[in-house]
């Protein structure tokens, strides 16, 4: 890539085209992932700008205040506790609901994409490791099918349940919760991205251009980085969505059993399992999480629809 | 062929060895203790006689041959005596559940039919709402029903059940209150009034695990359907002058099924991984329930026999798929 920018500086005269910039022409032709992206934007920006501009504390007790509904019910029911402060309403003990919708959207966010990023790391690791390297194929793709047939969530659940009062001796509540949920999601789904990965390398390790490469004596290293990863990250990153959406799905389903992070820290998931108990006088108290969580995830799978059609050199430029 | 799966099924003994040694090792090493709800008052003398009656006081390597033992051996034995009336386990140790002191495999027994129940039906009922709609879906690709199918199962990958769940009990059982939200084990199916109440109760839990199992075999059956329509064989039968649903319902679909029906063998484990979410949402008191009970108890021999025997059936599932694909699809060949 740093090719391609000394190049369009060089051709100035002719259109610069950069191999991105294709990239993203063919990705705006998908609605679906351009308004995925576009919510992505939003709700990022909620969760990370809002509560500066509504600097109301998620965790402060307003018991006289409690149970207002959302400003909208005043439409349907005259008679409704709402108000203009309050304006997606309070939880049964006073909370802010749009403070705390926006302190959860933070720390699901933030697991999410670390834990994302940590799979794809181990993934891309492994993958390369046994594509690259023959004598290391046969060990660590074992160990990948071994991997693959452990039952995921109770061992998520096991793990939570085990390590949970240790780590948070160690890093406090919520930073040894945070580590203990983002690395258990991490070593748990890297092992599609492994497979693609291994899959694509050993393909192009097959071609002239690796063969080119070796003969002039570039070392292994070099290879890996300079000719075959550039080449497998399309397919990296479409792993990449994949497990950003089923990381978010992960946590909230672990916060939902009650395993996830401690009552004080609200994270979407929480939020909607603390409402269960009260969602048939006040529905909206799960819907609004519950759509939080749906909506992201689902954009962020459109965005790797769109990717995947954007990355493919086969259907861009038709 | 036979080779191969024998090779497979001695393959799979090591393979689920490994995951049963980590399983045990996770609860070994972890520094969860089994004692740690019990009071204070009570002396350590008197403590580690507790631990060691819950068998907690020998090493690991003593332990997990052990439980090893009882669990591939001394348990079957208990199951065909029953079974049979024979007396081949003679009275040996079973493995025996912390909290309730009974035999770890009565208490899966008991919880084993509600989760079958749910998650079998749920399963049936969302494989065959897939495969109908994965046909059209690729025999009119492009069209309105194909892109409603596709927004559609976005949006089965995307809504947790959790949220479905939910979401279904808000409108189903609050707002409208045509369904009960909560699942009723006692229930017991004699005439016509019981059964209908049987089936209303399980249409919420059925659905929302459905609606995942759908969402995932329709886009495989659609791509696999995709994938031989456009081949020469389909074509040369066009040009026979056959008539367009034999092609498409004889030719194209029985190639399209191979991979499909694998798809469908692999996903049986993860629908009880998903059972375990929903069995929360509507109470109902299945494995997954259990699962969650034991591990908030510090259960350790629960916990183990339940996420072992959740391994047995990904293990099986994937070889099951990998036989079903060499026998169903002639050009494979495992030899």
């Amino acid at each position: 890539m740093t090719d391609q920018a000394v190049d369009t500086a060089v051709e100035e005269l002719t259109k610069p085209r950069n191999q991105w910039l294709d990239v993203w022409d063919q990705f705006k032709t998908h609605k679906g992932a351009v308004v995925g992206l576009g919510f992505l934007i939003f709700i990022t920006l909620f969760c990370a700008i809002g509560p500066l501009i509504w600097d109301v504390d998620p965790g402060k007790l307003d018991i006289r205040n409690k149970d207002v509904r959302p400003i909208y019910m005043a439409i349907f029911d005259s008679e409704a506790k709402t108000s203009w402060a309050r304006p997606m309403g309070t939880d049964h003990l006073g909370r802010d609901i749009m403070a705390n919708t926006m302190q959860g959207g933070r720390i699901s966010l933030a697991v999410g994409w670390t834990a994302m990023i940590l799979a794809v790391l181990i993934g891309t690791l492994v993958g390369v490791f046994a594509g690259y390297f023959k004598r290391l194929d046969g060990l660590l793709m074992r160990f990948t099918d071994l991997v693959l047939s452990l039952p995921i969530l109770p061992l998520l659940l096991v793990m939570m349940l085990l390590f949970r009062d240790p780590l948070r001796a160690v890093f406090g509540p919520e930073q040894g919760i945070f580590i203990l949920i983002v690395t258990g999601i991490g070593i748990t789904s890297w092992m599609q991205t492994a497979r693609i990965v291994r899959g694509d390398v050993m393909a192009i390790k097959e071609r002239e251009f690796v063969l080119a490469a070796r003969s002039i004596g570039t070392p292994a290293r070099r290879m890996i980085t300079r000719h075959l990863l550039p080449n497998v990250l399309s397919p990296i990153m479409v792993s990449a969505t994949l497990g950003l959406a089923t990381a978010i799905i992960t946590e909230s389903a672990l916060s939902f059993l009650g395993l996830g992070f401690p009552s004080d820290f609200p994270t979407w998931g929480k939020i909607l399992f603390d409402s269960v108990d009260r969602m048939t006088a006040f529905p909206e108290r799960v819907i609004w999480p519950g759509l939080a969580i749906s909506l992201t995830v689902l954009s962020v799978n459109y965005i790797g629809d769109g990717l995947r059609d954007a990355l493919d050199p086969r259907i861009r430029g038709q | 062929m036979l080779t191969y799966t024998i090779r497979r099924l001695l393959l799979s003994i090591p393979t689920l060895l490994f995951i049963a040694f980590v399983i045990f090792m996770l609860l070994e090493l972890a520094p969860g203790d089994p004692m740690a709800q019990m009071p204070l008052t009570i002396p350590p003398e008197v403590k580690e006689k507790m631990r060691l009656a819950l068998g907690l006081g020998e090493p690991w390597w003593v332990r997990f041959p052990l439980w090893l033992k009882q669990f591939f051996i001394v348990e079957p034995q208990y199951w065909i005596d029953q079974t049979f009336g024979t007396n081949f386990a003679d009275g040996a140790q079973r493995i025996i559940s912390f909290q309730s002191r009974s035999p770890v495999f009565d208490t899966i027994a008991e919880r084993m039919p509600q989760t079958l129940w749910v998650v079998g039906m749920s399963y049936v009922v969302g494989v065959l709402i897939a495969l109908p709609i994965g046909i059209i879906s690729a025999y009119r690709q492009y069209s309105v029903f194909d892109n409603v199918g596709t927004f559609v199962s976005m949006i089965g990958f995307s809504v947790p059940p959790f949220f479905s769940g939910v979401v279904l009990i808000v409108i189903f059982s609050v707002s409208l209150g045509w369904l009960p939200s909560i699942y009723d084990t006692t229930h017991q199916v004699v005439d016509w009034d019981t059964f209908v109440f049987q089936l209303r109760q399980m249409i919420m839990p059925v659905m929302v695990l459905a609606l995942q199992t759908t969402a995932q075999v329709s886009r495989y059956m659609r791509a696999s359907m995709l994938d031989n329509l456009g081949q020469d064989y389909v074509r040369t039968a066009r040009a026979k002058g056959m008539t367009e649903s034999v092609v498409v319902m004889k030719h194209v679909l029985r190639n399209s099924m191979i991979p499909v029906i694998t798809v469908i063998a692999l996903g049986i484990p993860s629908i009880f991984g998903g059972a375990i979410i929903t069995e929360q949402i509507f109470k109902v008191n299945g494995l997954g329930q259990l699962l969650i009970i034991a591990l908030q108890g510090s259960d350790i021999p629960m916990v183990m026999t339940i996420t072992f025997l959740l391994a047995v059936l990904i293990v099986m599932m994937n070889l099951i798929a990998d036989i079903l694909y060499g026998i169903l699809d002639p050009r494979i060949r495992y030899d």
